[in-house]
């Protein structure tokens, strides 16, 4: 019983982040639109968007590979999972301990990796662009990412995401210089890895800057949707993350009951809408970068993190 | 338990048999079966040595020892088998067969059989001696053997100009290298002469001895596994050998390198220091970030594959350096753990870098190109190959749930144990380290995007990739064996690491916790409470959600699918020089990067409006360990040796005043010592 329990738990949050992705989306395009005095389209959009798509014949290129026409679906896939294992609304799922923080990483990076081969897969110049450039910010971002993982798991004293949610949110951590640049740094890696201004614009299509769209643009139909949607997913993973390490209020303790429960998805939910109405004010607030830029950017998150690291190692033992 | 006497004296007697092969090659070299006979013996006797060595490596019964009235006076030819070289004679026989079998296929393709054929056999035999060797003098004999054979080998072409260069640099390296393992074991050996190995382990080093042996050794088995700034020659030598010896070299030879500074400093040189540890972590460090950073500008296919060689060598040294450091501070279990992440990390990097020289070769076979410039496309023309090489890339890129991923994280577990280090030091140089590591883990990613993106998709950039064809059945089950072993090692590390624990016993006095013993095989590297991963959950979700995900869509939505011209935005270009190429990719990481770590030569020529003459645009990077390192070394021996050519031209006189000075001097200096 107890394991259906735990399953059912697990299938949740499964769902949830799935579920809840598009919405999250839709709020930001809103949001934005309404901070430049458009009415914008509604929250809902995105799900009618990814509905079409998926009824739309998809047209492939002639020498387009199978490499092409599964990278979506593995895209979703890795994305999903990741998303799946981060503790949104309760800690101690069946499976949070299969992958701790550093594979939560490594699995965007296994997305990643395969969306950029398959912009390579057809063989034109935009889609190389795209991945050159998306693997040159990846480069600097995930080194920064991983040292925020570092700065975490030090404080917490492990890797487990369920585990530090736990920690942080007794409140015994207190406030610390090192985590207070770990938010800093994690919020420029996460603009960085969703492709959002400055360092990508996610509405841009045509232009020598783009580095996401550039990658997708040979794909229709089915495929893109799978894209469209993994992306989505990805944004609401790095919300989760966030809401995850810094503020973990309200999430429910593993054995806790069905309020705490229903308490926990209405925190997290609460969480996200809150994140995905900041994400657009710093957008707005800003111009994209060039792309030469993009280093000084992501470099500083690595800095930021590093240093965070470094304060910790060197505090430890005092 | 059964001990491992058998196993181990068998796996001794592949070494007669792989020697007995090289005297059959040299006889029979020419002849056309020559290729198949040699080959197909060196598999039989790989496996036999194989499976003998993993017996005795999962056996874990006392070391065995063979004492040969050979060898120095006294001491004789020493041969043993502990836990340390039963886990290394795995390695180096995985390799071996695999190879081999690799070999019956792509060794055909060889334009002078008789030049690789006896050294390859002999190559064998010497990285299996090493292994073995109990005594120091059977050691560098072995050492050197296997150093001459591999060198032969990689001059097998020697009328390429830069093969016979990459030769020269191979050979002033290696015996560079073999003289400072010559001196460190002198050093070890004392004025008594204790040669055997089981003398220097019961002998006590003074400090000085101790620390100035650990660093000749560190040169020495760094300079043949490809330390940073020593490992120049890797990138030439390398790919200048036939693909399937370059899988040798660099995803077995090196380990061998591995295995001689694992066995020097943490067996023989007695307790380690500290600041050892924050040395080979930093040299590690650096290492890995250079060698992945000069693999991303590569354009050759081999080069960059050796290029990135350094870089795991560089993450094996981090693991290696914790260990180290642990150990000085008697953290065993962390210690254990550091040392497990390096040995395992051995393990998987000769397995994906063998594939991935397999897949080099292949490529080489079917258009007869390594510059990846010239290639492109191959997906749809060797879609084995293809897909292989993937698993490879994917392994090495450290991307769940493939075993690459398993050590590395590993290591990153080990260094966020090491806030608890007391040295100052340690506490700087680790977090830089994990930093470094960091780096270059999102680099590799980049790197084999680049490599396996400009080479297999897009387009053909020329006529022999688009006339390619796939490669034989030896090749491709070569191939993927080896990506199989990828994908078992990353599902299922819990038995790699439980099989590793004999030796992190032997060699820190502690082991990691039980992994057999975690449910749902998961791995546990300090208390579940703190970390844990488990692959093959992973693995399954990652089929299970993609499956049902398209499942659902081609049920519930459409699979309507229309094929058409590339869009492109409306502005395709049929030349596929239009496509992203080598250097175009790594262009903005070459940016990034460029003022601190590349010494980039750029020029372009642009022909004005009007012109009719082509524009050019000429790249060099040159390796700044050439520019700082080698440079200054040659201009002095240049410098002295023209200054001592005076000396060639004296008269009578004056050479017997240079004697008679110099006797007098030796006297003082005798005299003053004394």
């Amino acid at each position: 019983m107890a394991l259906v329990v735990d399953l059912f738990l697990q299938t949740v949050q499964m769902v949830l982040v799935v579920a809840i992705a598009p919405a999250v989306l839709g709020v930001t395009r809103k949001v934005k639109a309404r901070l430049l005095r458009r009415i914008g389209p509604p929250v809902l959009q995105p799900y009618r968007d990814l509905w079409k798509l998926m009824h739309k014949e998809a047209v492939l290129a002639d020498n387009a590979s199978w490499i092409y026409r599964t990278a979506p679906y593995l895209i979703f896939a890795a994305t999903w999972v990741a998303a799946a294992l981060v503790p949104s609304y309760a800690t101690g799922l069946l499976f949070s301990w299969s992958a701790d923080l550093i594979a939560i990483v490594a699995l965007i990076g296994t997305a990643r990796f395969t969306l950029a081969l398959a912009g390579m897969d057809v063989g034109t110049a935009f889609g190389g662009i795209g991945s050159s450039r998306e693997m040159m910010i990846a480069s600097l971002a995930e080194p920064a990412m991983l040292l925020i993982v570092f700065t975490v798991a030090l404080v917490a004293g492990t890797t487990q995401l369920s585990a530090v949610a736990t920690i942080f949110s007794t409140g015994s951590v207190g406030l610390r210089v090192s985590l207070g640049l770990g938010l800093f740094a994690f919020l420029l890696v996460a603009i960085a890895e969703n492709a959002r201004i400055p360092i990508d614009n996610p509405a841009t299509h045509l232009e020598l800057t783009m580095v996401h769209e550039a990658m997708v643009l040979e794909y229709s139909g089915r495929h893109l949707a799978m894209i469209e949607a993994a992306s989505a997913l990805k944004l609401v993973l790095y919300f989760s993350l966030i809401v995850c390490l810094f503020v973990p209020l309200g999430i429910a303790g593993p054995g806790a009951g069905l309020s705490e429960y229903a308490l926990g998805i209405v925190a997290y939910l609460t969480k996200l809408l809150v994140l995905a109405a900041l994400l657009p004010i710093g957008e707005t607030s800003v111009a994209k970068m060039r792309v030469f830029r993009y280093p000084l950017f992501v470099g500083s998150a690595f800095a930021a993190a590093a240093l965070a690291v470094f304060l910790l190692f060197v505090s430890k033992g005092f | 338990m059964p001990g491992i006497d058998l196993p181990a004296a068998t796996v001794l007697w592949c070494v007669p048999g792989f020697l007995g092969l090289a005297g059959v090659a040299v006889i029979v070299g020419r002849s056309k079966v020559a290729t198949s006979l040699i080959y197909g013996g060196s598999l039989a006797v790989a496996l036999v040595a194989l499976g003998a060595a993993l017996t005795c490596f999962l056996a874990s019964g006392p070391p065995w020892t063979l004492v040969l009235p050979i060898g120095l006076p006294g001491i004789g030819a020493r041969f043993r088998v502990d836990a340390l070289s039963a886990f290394f004679l795995v390695v180096v026989n995985l390799g071996a067969a695999i190879t081999s079998l690799y070999a019956l296929g792509y060794g055909r393709h060889e334009e002078a059989p008789a030049r690789v054929l006896p050294f390859y056999a002999a190559f064998l035999a010497g990285m299996n001696l090493v292994v073995f060797a109990d005594d120091a003098f059977t050691f560098l004999l072995a050492w050197e053997f296997m150093s001459l054979t591999s060198w032969a080998i990689v001059l097998a072409r020697h009328r390429d100009p830069a093969n016979s260069r990459a030769a020269f640099v191979y050979l002033v390296m290696a015996s560079f290298g073999t003289l400072c393992l010559l001196l460190s074991f002198g050093l070890l050996a004392g004025p008594a002469g204790g040669y055997a190995f089981e003398t220097m382990r019961l002998a006590s080093h003074t400090f000085f001895t101790a620390t100035l042996a650990v660093v000749l050794a560190l040169l020495g088995a760094g300079s043949k596994a490809g330390l940073v700034p020593l490992h120049v020659w890797l990138p030439l030598a390398h790919p200048a050998a036939p693909s399937h010896v370059s899988a040798l070299l660099s995803g077995v030879m090196t380990k061998v390198g591995v295995y001689g500074f694992i066995r020097i400093v943490l067996d023989l040189a007695g307790p380690p220091n500290p600041w050892l540890g924050l040395v080979v972590l930093s040299l590690g460090g650096i290492t890995a970030a250079i060698g992945v950073l000069y693999a991303l500008m590569q354009h050759d296919l081999k080069r960059l594959l050796a290029y990135h060689t350094v870089e795991n060598i560089g993450i094996i040294f981090i693991g290696l350096g914790l260990a180290l450091a642990f150990r000085a501070n008697t953290m065993n279990v962390a210690a254990a753990l550091a040392l497990t992440a390096a040995l395992f990390h051995v393990f998987n990097h000769s397995v994906f870098k063998s594939l991935l020289f397999f897949g080099a070769g292949a490529v080489l076979t079917a258009t007869g190109e390594r510059d990846m410039e010239r290639l492109g496309g191959l997906i749809h023309r060797m879609p084995q190959t293809t897909l292989a090489f993937l698993i490879g890339c994917a392994a090495i890129s450290a991307l769940p749930p493939l075993n690459g991923f398993v050590s590395e994280w590993l290591t990153f577990q080990a260094i966020l144990v090491s806030p608890d280090l007391p040295q100052w030091g340690l506490k700087l140089t680790v977090p830089a380290a994990g930093a470094l590591l960091a780096l270059s883990a999102a680099l590799a990613a980049a790197c084999f995007v680049k490599a396996f993106g400009v080479t297999f998709l897009g387009r053909a950039r020329s006529s022999a990739a688009e006339a390619a064809g796939e490669v034989d059945t030896f090749s491709l089950t070569a191939m993927f064996v080896l990506a199989a072993i990828c994908f078992l090692a990353g599902v299922l590390p819990g038995f790699v690491i439980d099989a590793l624990s004999p030796v992190t016993v032997m060699l820190v006095g502690d082991t990691m916790p039980r992994q057999a013993a975690v449910p749902w095989m998961s791995i546990v590297p300090i208390g579940e409470s703190r970390s844990s991963y488990n692959g093959l959950v992973i693995l399954t979700f990652l089929i299970a959600s993609s499956t049902l995900t398209a499942m659902v869509i081609h049920r519930f939505a459409t699979r309507a699918t229309r094929r058409s011209a590339i869009w492109d935005c409306g502005f395709p270009l049929d030349a596929p020089q239009t496509q992203y190429g080598s250097a175009g990719f790594s262009m903005p990481i070459r940016r990034v990067f460029g003022t601190v770590v590349f010494n980039v030569h750029e020029r372009v020529d642009m022909p004005r409006p009007g012109e009719l003459r082509a524009g050019s645009f000429r790249l060099r990077i040159i390796d700044p360990a050439w520019r700082l390192a080698y440079g200054p070394i040659a201009r002095a021996v240049t410098t002295a040796s023209t200054s001592l050519n005076q000396l060639q031209f004296l008269t009578i006189r004056r050479y017997l005043t240079l004697v008679f000075c110099t006797l007098i001097a030796l006297l003082v200096v005798v005299a003053t010592w004394r």
